[in-house]
């Protein structure tokens, strides 16, 4: 088969049987695909992808505005990659998915909403379309300073920098670092957009110029550690900037809080309520990061966790990865991502839904306000959880 | 004239219909060998009312419908041979009663295989139902309409004869309910003691109407499950230790099972024997006097039990077994297809010969599982070719393989299950007349526009 356009692991579309494991999480008690919940149709599922995709390469189909509809309202959740049953190539299915887009970006047929959120990062450094001069302002009496050469820098993100409820997860990661005598200091004014999703968008060139801008700063201002309030950027940190040469120790702040827990620098006060916990997919499913939430909530005397059914890998994703959160291709539709979230939390008996990302935050309170379940549920990030144990409480 | 798009968008929403190349294209095609056909309209209904609108405005302009779940039968059964609606059911997914003392379920039909499985496991624990190893995204109302198998095929018969009532949306757009939901509120029974309508539609692949609920028997999902693995490699000797397995009257599933690859698998015949107890006591039991029947065996040196690594025991007793769809992949090519005719075990050797046969005839990877049905009147024997989907002279050495094997299932006096459009061509041409006409006869009453899923079970096709 000759194949009219290219990707770099075309070699692997064929091998997709639409067998459907995919979509499901491991018990198989709802679909777990979010775009496939959301639109109902088998072409909106990873199966569907990879062998429209293979079409598209071998001309069968052209492109259009409904196929980057299908590419580009893929979260990137990483789902299908957990649960695909061919250990052979499903570690390549999200690749895939994001060469594709890859390519839709070149030809430069891609969604509106795509192009705006593009395009505004391009522009103004971040998807708000806010200035540059606003950026660090989440942090006004957090008690963080500037980095200068403190053990580590905290960075942000755009959701943490810019966003309403964003910032207020920022804010109470902020004072708890700082309230945990964590050595950390914030860029402020000077951080800029990650580029996670970007690059998860497909906008290669964008990503890299952003990745590297990034990484020249880091170097130049000396940070070797660095505390995320975001798995996006924890993710990217991670895994892309390596290969650019940003070589860091990176950590997100669940993890130094759980640590700064265990050896008991924080101490918590009793508060008997009953938490769920939501897994960011790029904390959880992309950095296999599930314990950490976990222990903090654990470790509150009285806190009781209750998992709803789909948690840890198999957890539903809340719909805003790969630019969703901004580009808002799934909609918010009954079926939408987060809406049926916040329904499988509601379904537990807990009052809190806990969240380690600004992303998931926004989404998750959207949606509770959404169904009408604002006098059931609240979503609150673990910093905020962990202040309101820690009242009237001092540290160590 | 009208315009069939709006009219469908009246029905069901903008949401649930499309004509966009994308999902022509994909729904045109199953992951099989047989060449695609492309639908005029792909239209995903969520209520049975919907379904009737449907069909309603179908059967009017003459238009074919294809019912579709997850169109995972491998033969070709919901690609669109004429174009028309393709249905896909998978949005009518609701589990609408489990009652529990008696034993079944009712769902709607689009239900999945997976999501049954799991509402049972966790709303009723000791219930299960004969789930098929297709993949989880299977439904449970194709999977009867194409007379499945399952689990518990063994012991209970075809997937199919474990239906307790239907409701169906025929060909004309009328509702019917097929058993005791006909006439009453309770859905134990699909016929008996009426006449059993329900043979309308099972085994009709969507050819006589379009099953909008059904009700299936749950049987009682055991404490302990567990496997033995037997092994001979000689294929003669295979009826006989089945014979002497089904007369214990106690095991769960039997599968017999080779394939040249792994090497670690090849020339031999693997016996996996299924059976469940709700105590250790039960279950050692039930391990001696599996042992005990296949002794002979051993003392002759002709066959031994495998001791089973732990992982290769989960593989086996995973419901259903994700490693089934490994298959696809060997050749790196997506794909794999299969003849399962249903069969006489004492043919069993005859059948194993021929799948080497063609494997080797065809230059294609073979592998073969055949599954046991109702305590050993027969077996589902399939004749399975892998395949790669970038190489098209493989795919049709696969079709023509598969079409030769079927012509051998006939001749061995075999049945085809979930035949393809050939294979029924083949099947009706040696049907007793009368019983041809008697089948033509029901299509054309049930279907005088000849709507419903054309170009399969056509009689003058």
């Amino acid at each position: 088969m000759t194949y009219l356009r290219h990707i770099e692991h075309e070699n692997i579309v064929h091998r997709c049987f639409r067998c459907g494991y995919c979509k499901f999480p491991e018990d198989y008690n709802d679909f777990n695909c979010p775009s496939y919940k959301a639109f109902g149709w088998d072409t909106y599922a990873p199966g569907g992808r990879m062998w429209l995709t293979r079409a598209w390469l071998l001309g069968e189909i052209e492109t259009s505005p409904r196929f980057a509809e299908i590419m580009f309202s893929c979260v990137a959740c990483d789902n299908c990659k957990t649960q695909c049953v061919f250990p052979k190539f499903k570690d390549f299915l999200p690749d895939i998915f994001q060469e594709t887009r890859a390519e839709l970006v070149s030809e430069g047929k891609i969604p509106p909403g795509v192009r705006d959120y593009l395009k505004a990062i391009t522009v103004s450094g971040n998807p708000y379309k806010l200035p540059q001069s606003e950026r660090g302002r989440w942090a006004e009496g957090t008690g963080l300073k500037s980095y200068t050469n403190q053990e580590y820098l905290f960075y942000a993100g755009c959701v943490g920098s810019y966003d309403e409820v964003g910032r207020k997860m920022a804010k109470s990661v902020g004072r708890m670092l700082v309230k945990a005598g964590v050595s950390v200091g914030i860029l402020g004014n000077e951080e800029t957009c990650d580029g996670n999703d970007i690059r998860s968008l497909g906008e290669m060139g964008l990503f890299a110029q952003l990745a590297r801008d990034n990484i020249e700063k880091f170097k130049a201002k000396g940070v070797q550690k660095i505390i995320t309030l975001d798995p996006h950027a924890l993710n990217t940190f991670k895994k892309d900037y390596p290969a650019l040469g940003g070589i860091f120790r990176v950590l997100h702040y669940t993890e130094v809080l759980a640590d700064r827990i265990k050896n008991k620098k924080i101490k918590l006060k009793s508060w008997p309520v009953k938490i769920t916990y939501h897994d960011p997919c790029y904390l959880g499913r992309h950095q296999q990061i599930y314990k950490a939430p976990r222990e903090i909530i654990k470790a509150i005397p009285k806190a009781d966790l209750v998992e709803m059914r789909r948690h840890g890998p198999d957890a539903f994703c809340c719909g805003g990865g790969s630019g969703n959160f901004f580009t808002d291709m799934l909609g918010s539709g009954e079926e939408s991502a987060a809406r049926v979230r916040v329904r499988e939390a509601l379904d537990t008996g807990a009052g809190i839904i806990a969240v380690a990302c600004p992303y998931c935050a926004k989404m998750l309170t959207d949606a509770v306000k959404m169904e009408n379940l604002e006098d059931k549920l609240e979503v609150l990030g673990i910093g905020e959880i962990l202040e309101k144990a820690l009242k009237r409480k001092e540290l160590k | 004239m009208i315009d069939i798009l709006t009219s469908l968008i009246d029905i069901v929403g903008e949401k649930g219909v499309s004509n966009a190349p994308e999902e022509l294209w994909f729904y045109s095609r199953d992951p099989g060998v047989l060449a695609p056909h492309q639908p005029d309209y792909v239209v995903a209904p969520k209520s049975t009312e919907q379904v009737q609108k449907i069909v309603q405005l179908a059967c009017r302009e003459k238009i074919p419908v294809v019912p579709m779940g997850n169109g995972m039968s491998l033969a070709g059964l919901v690609i669109p041979l004429k174009g028309g609606i393709v249905l896909d059911m998978k949005r009518m997914n609701k589990i609408l009663e489990v009652n529990a003392v008696a034993r079944y379920a009712v769902v709607e039909g689009g239900t999945s295989q997976g999501v049954l499985k799991a509402y049972l496991q966790k709303n009723h624990p000791t219930l299960r139902h004969s789930l098929p190893d297709a993949p989880p995204t299977t439904t449970i109302a194709a999977n009867v309409s194409l007379h499945g198998q399952g689990r518990l095929t063994h012991q209970y018969g075809f997937n199919s004869d474990m239906v307790t009532g239907l409701e169906v949306v025929l060909p004309t757009g009328e509702i019917c309910r097929v058993g005791s939901p006909s006439i009453g509120p309770y859905w134990f029974s699909k016929g008996p003691t009426l006449p059993d309508l329900s043979g309308l539609f099972l085994g009709w692949l969507g050819c006589t109407g379009i099953i909008t609920k059904v009700g299936i028997k749950l049987y009682p999902n055991k404490k302990f499950r567990d496997v033995e693995l037997f092994v001979t490699d000689r294929a003669e000797l295979v009826p006989n230790i089945l014979y002497k397995l089904t007369h214990l009257e106690m095991l769960e599933d039997i599968n017999v099972w080779f394939q040249p690859k792994p090497l670690v698998f090849a020339g031999n015949f693997h016996v996996s024997i299924f059976f469940t107890g709700d105590t250790e006591e039960e279950i050692e039991f039930k391990r001696k006097m599996i042992w005990d029947s296949l002794q002979e065996f051993m003392d002759s040196k002709d066959g031994g039990f495998v001791s089973l690594f732990q992982y290769m025991k989960d593989m086996l007793l995973e419901m259903p077994g994700r490693n089934i769809a490994d298959f696809a992949d060997v050749p790196k090519g997506g794909g794999f297809e299969y003849s399962g005719p249903i069969a006489l075990i004492e043919h069993y050797p005859r059948y194993a010969a021929k799948v080497v046969e063609l494997a080797e005839k065809y230059n294609l990877l073979y592998a073969s599982a055949a599954r046991l049905i109702s305590g050993g009147h027969a077996m589902m024997f399939s004749i399975s070719f892998a395949f790669n989907r970038n190489d098209p002279d493989m795919m049709k050495r696969v079709e023509k393989a598969l079409d030769e094997a079927m012509i051998f299932a006939l001749d061995m006096g075999g049945i085809p299950w979930k035949p393809n459009f050939k294979e029924q061509k083949l099947t009706m041409q040696r049907m007793e007349p009368n019983a041809l006409r008697l089948l033509q006869m029901i299509k054309k009453n049930l279907d005088p526009q000849g709507i419903m899923n054309p170009g399969n079970w056509e009689v003058n096709a």
